[in-house]
């Protein structure tokens, strides 16, 4: 029985006392993920597929050409 | 594609803060903290008044970037300057090296403690999974992941502030600079992104007193 609890104490001090590399090779790789993959939640745009670059890179570029009013406002 | 960049046309800000409250709204960005306020200058001066919105302008070559001391940003493939909350000890450095006083830091800790280090993401997230809840927590939405640009940009209502694809951002401006025959300058525009509106130019010769 007290091994049983002991075991599992011990483990979570070793886990408190334990430290992440801080090491700069390690930050540089962020491991974060491409944009263009894809977010997972309800409010992905429609339009593109998730994973497909191009699509995305199309898609973000009509969606930044539609902050020109000139366009589709007055025509010129 | 190019990269993701912000202006701020001077001549349209009317001051309405409304991409500051999109901002803080999309991010649930924390009390205390701005990632993205409005600058006015020559108030109250009839004629001269200017206002700019100013947030992490993602710079090309990000003074924050070369002086953190612990290597916690990097810029992703869009050219979207973004850093680990997991990494940053708040030191402050990148706040005094930001020429746009971008980098922001919570101060509701005990004693008064300066948290970790919080920016404009250009909605882009952080280095967990798109979407997921814990990047969310720590870095507020990714739009650029769903689909979107950032929240203050597509909230503008009189399109002053212009975010996206660089290349398509800045032919916008020229077509309003062309139809309207002045405001060239673009605030901040040559600081962030090394583009100088006259590199020729040189200054003045000093007056012999």
């Amino acid at each position: 029985m007290m091994r049983a609890l002991l075991i599992p104490a011990l483990m979570l001090a070793l886990y408190g006392c334990g430290e992440k590399s801080q090491s700069q090779a390690d930050a540089r790789d962020s491991g974060d993920q491409q944009a263009y993959q894809g977010a997972h939640d309800p409010f992905v745009t429609k339009g593109w597929t998730a994973g497909n670059k191009a699509e995305w890179e199309r898609h973000m570029r009509a969606r930044t050409q539609a902050q020109n009013e000139y366009v589709h406002i007055n025509g010129s | 594609m190019a990269r993701m960049k912000f202006i701020c046309d001077a001549e349209r800000c009317i001051e309405c803060n409304a991409c500051v409250t999109a901002c803080k709204n999309e991010n649930e960005v924390p009390w205390g903290v701005n990632r993205r306020r409005v600058v006015t200058i020559n108030d109250g001066l009839v004629g001269q008044e200017k206002s700019i919105s100013v947030a992490c302008m993602h710079c090309s070559d990000a003074p924050c970037m070369a002086v953190c001391p612990v290597d916690c940003f990097y810029r992703t493939d869009e050219g979207v300057v973004l850093h680990d909350k997991d990494i940053c000890i708040g030191c402050g450095y990148c706040s005094y090296a930001c020429p746009f006083g971008a980098p922001q830091f919570p101060s509701n800790g005990t004693f008064g403690l300066r948290g970790k280090m919080d920016k404009c993401t250009f909605c882009a997230g952080g280095p967990e999974e798109n979407g997921s809840k814990a990047e969310f927590e720590k870095y507020g939405r990714n739009r650029l992941a769903e689909g979107k640009l950032p929240a203050c940009a597509e909230m503008c209502s009189t399109k002053a502030l212009l975010g996206g694809d660089g290349d398509v951002v800045a032919d916008i401006f020229r077509d309003r600079v062309v139809h309207r025959g002045k405001g060239s300058e673009v605030w901040g525009w040559g600081t962030a992104y090394g583009n100088l509106p006259n590199p020729k130019a040189k200054p003045a010769p000093e007056k012999k007193s």
